[in-house]
């Protein structure tokens, strides 16, 4: 019975010892050598493991970091939006390289076809995905470009971000945003834009991208960009382009000096997070609309601004 | 007695409902404004040839189709062209059209109006081919196939049998049938100039059998053609499809991603054979179509013979109005159709039926959680299994819903029908589809 016991284990023993030489060996050979510098920049990066940079992951990312540090000696192209300025910083001084700053971005929803601006002519009642709904019909208010309110960019969404506002049926932006773009990308549409964060966030931008006529775009929204071309006429710096009945504002041309918005006979420029204008001899009527998409939050300078029904320029 | 052909998997069996299958075809009277959508076939679509202010004749051309799959568009009416411009469609996007002002009715020269029925096929096969896409005809079935591009006939391949749909396998709809019954001999000469151009010396009729009359009426009138059979089919949603078709007729099955001639065959609706008629025999091109305007509470359910570009609300007003308790109003049958944003659209080849339902029916109901019963793969005519094409497309899986043969499934709906959880299987379905189709062809 005990020798059994014995020619057992010292089978098993021996056995352990050959198979821990063979494996220390084969370990030796097929050995990989790691770029240290990869766990290193890895465990600088946020781990949101969110595709914003345009990899697969963090870790794909800081592999990308180091061969580039390697073989190009500099970062171009490369920028990690959830960590900023400072996490770039942190991978450049790992990999022992300068790296230019980058202005912050943020999502902006460019459209304004809230249930007051554009109300619904007919009720879907499909499954709740705007790609979906982008196939079968042009929305409920009508407008073929405008959102469609279902809220794909919300479950795109992985930094808790993006939200249904129940009132306007518009998603809304806060602060949480990273700019990784899976809004940009959901959104079957296009009306998600990354644009620069701005000067102490201020932002001015075109709240529409419906590039119809001014009177089909106005018959379904009355917050449509008509295309009259007088932000356009009006912008000293030339950051406006008209393109198929449509305003865009270059961010990066852009000086904030919002003589646009004043101009714009639909309120379709939107501008956040600038003081109260001081009331100027305007009539009062459109001051007083003006102070209301003041200051209100991070993100949509609300609704309303309806009250306005001039005709078409 | 023998039981009934038909298909072999899956299939449902929902009400048929067809309250207008009595009502003879009526002639629509000309609408004031024809919008003519250039794109109303599968493919590319047609070029406009009209500008703004000219005259055109009824069955002018008025705008070409150039691309391999396109076809030729005609003016339905005839008057003043007033714009070529964007018209907002069914599904409430803007798609350019030729608007239409109607004047009189000045049909072109060269057309054949007498009443007589022209038995002689004097046209060679070329010639014929020629004429019906001169004609500009399509598959009147609903998926607007050129027809003319059908009969060319892929080198290498030849065609044994030409089936004729004459099914009408979707509830509500009666086009089909009323057509069968009033213009039953002109659709057999369409069939003989269809088995001509293609050389096939074989045509079967499929009818499903709750359309006795129009099984006996057909079988009547090709007593003496003993090349063409008329075959009476059980009664199973999707048999009208084409696959169901070639299967439950002459139980052959197409292989997956493959058209009918691969088994030898080329299906056409009994409304194609009628347009191929008109062409052939008497230069009509395709101006004008039945179709079937009906519903539960509609006052009068009808089947109008309409000119293209007509609003749907002139179909409506002809049926008595719209209902009070209308909900939707469908551009199709119930399991197929799609529903209109406006009833202001206008009639296009496809169209073949205006279905109006009633608020509470047109509700969805709240749907719950799948409970994995199979019915979805039981009911699935191409054998598919929806529960997981559903759930692949919604978790946007494209590889492994392409793995799993979404492209095959012809949005029948029969899963949707048959989901006791009342889940939107068929949307994801088309969903999965597109999204599959795109990354097929990002491919090439």
């Amino acid at each position: 019975m005990n020798e059994v016991l014995i020619y057992a284990l010292v089978t098993l023993a021996m056995l352990g010892t050959v198979l821990a030489v063979i494996l220390y060996f084969v370990a030796q050979k097929f050995k990989v050598i790691e770029d240290p510098r990869i766990d290193a920049v890895d465990e600088a990066l946020p781990k949101a493991n969110c595709g914003g940079c345009g990899y697969p992951g963090c870790r794909n990312f800081a592999e990308v970091s180091v061969k580039s540090a390697d073989e190009h000696k500099n970062l171009d192209g490369l920028n990690c939006p959830v960590g900023g300025n400072d996490v770039m910083k942190q991978v450049a001084a790992i990999l022992g390289l300068e790296v230019a700053e980058k202005d912050p971005m943020i999502a902006v929803v460019r459209c304004n076809g809230s249930k007051a601006n554009s109300p619904a002519k007919l009720q879907y009642d499909g499954p709740s995905t705007c790609a979906f709904a982008q196939n079968l019909f042009a929305g409920e208010g009508g407008c073929p470009h405008g959102c469609l309110g279902l809220g794909d960019c919300v479950v795109s969404c992985d930094f808790d971000a993006l939200h249904m506002d129940p009132e306007t049926g518009l998603p809304v932006v806060n602060d949480k945003c990273v700019a990784c773009g899976a809004c940009v990308k959901a959104c079957p549409r296009g009306i998600i834009e990354m644009r620069l964060k701005g000067r102490k966030d201020k932002r001015i931008y075109v709240c529409c991208i419906n590039e119809e006529k001014g009177g089909p775009a106005k018959k379904n929204c009355v917050v449509a960009c008509i295309g009259c071309s007088k932000c356009f006429k009006v912008c000293p710096h030339d950051a406006i382009v008209m393109n198929n009945n449509l305003a865009y504002i270059d961010d990066e041309k852009c000086k904030l000096c919002r003589k646009c918005v004043e101009e714009c006979p639909t309120n379709s420029i939107h501008e956040l997070n600038f003081p109260p204008r001081k009331p100027k001899a305007e009539p009062a009527e459109a001051a007083s609309v003006k102070e209301k998409s003041v200051g209100a939050g991070v993100e949509t300078a609300t609704e309303a601004k309806n009250n306005q029904s001039e005709p078409l320029a | 007695m023998k039981s009934l052909k038909t298909f072999a998997l899956g299939g449902v069996h929902p009400d048929e409902n067809k309250f207008s299958e009595h009502a003879a075809i009526e002639v629509l009277p000309l609408p004031k404004l024809a919008i003519v959508p250039l794109g109303q076939n599968l493919g590319a679509s047609s070029k406009p040839i009209v500008k703004k202010g000219d005259e055109v004749k009824v069955g002018q051309l008025i705008a070409v189709g150039e691309a391999f799959i396109s076809a030729n568009l005609h003016a339905p009416v005839s008057g003043k062209v007033t714009k070529v411009d964007d018209a907002v469609d069914s599904s409430g996007y803007k798609r350019p059209a030729v608007f239409i002002d109607v004047v009189d009715d000045t049909w072109d020269d060269n057309i054949d109006r007498s009443p007589e029925i022209n038995r002689n096929i004097i046209m060679t096969r070329p010639e014929i081919i020629q004429r019906i896409k001169d004609c500009g005809i399509v598959g009147l079935g609903g998926a607007t196939f050129p027809t003319h591009v059908k009969l060319m006939i892929p080198d290498g391949k030849k065609a044994s049998h030409l089936i004729i749909n004459g099914v009408e396998c979707e509830p509500y709809l009666t086009s089909d049938h009323r057509l069968m019954l009033e213009k039953g001999e002109e659709i057999l000469i369409g069939i003989k100039i269809l088995m001509k151009a293609l050389d096939v010396d074989k045509a079967i009729i499929g009818i499903e059998n709750n359309k006795a009359d129009a099984i006996r009426h057909l079988q009547e009138l090709a007593a003496d053609h003993p090349n063409i059979q008329v075959y009476a089919l059980k009664v199973k949603y999707p048999q009208g499809g084409e696959k169901q078709l070639i299967k439950a007729a002459v139980n052959r099955e197409v292989p997956s991603g493959k058209l009918p001639i691969e088994v030898g065959c080329v299906v056409s609706n009994v409304g194609t054979a009628f347009a191929v008629y008109e062409a052939v025999q008497k230069n009509k091109p395709l101006i004008e179509r039945v179709v079937t305007v009906t519903g539960k509470s509609v006052r009068k359910p009808s089947n109008f013979m309409v000119r293209i570009g007509t609003p749907i609300s002139e179909l409506i007003e002809a049926a008595q109005g719209l209902p009070e308790d209308t909900g939707k109003v469908i551009n199709g049958g119930p399991m197929m159709g799609k529903a209109l944003t406006s009833i202001e659209a206008p009639v296009t080849k496809g169209s073949s039926g205006i279905l109006i339902m009633k608020q509470e029916e047109s509700k969805r109901q709240s749907t719950k959680s799948c409970i994995r019963c199979s019915k979805c793969t039981e009911v699935c005519p191409m054998g598919l299994e929806p529960y997981l094409l559903a759930k692949t497309a919604k978790l946007n899986l494209l590889e492994r819903a392409e793995k799993e043969k979404v492209m095959d499934c012809m949005e029948c709906g029969s899963c949707q029908y048959t989901c006791p959880s009342q889940l939107p299987l068929l949307d994801y379905l088309r969903l999965g589809k597109q999204r599959v189709g795109q990354l097929i062809r990002t491919r090439k």
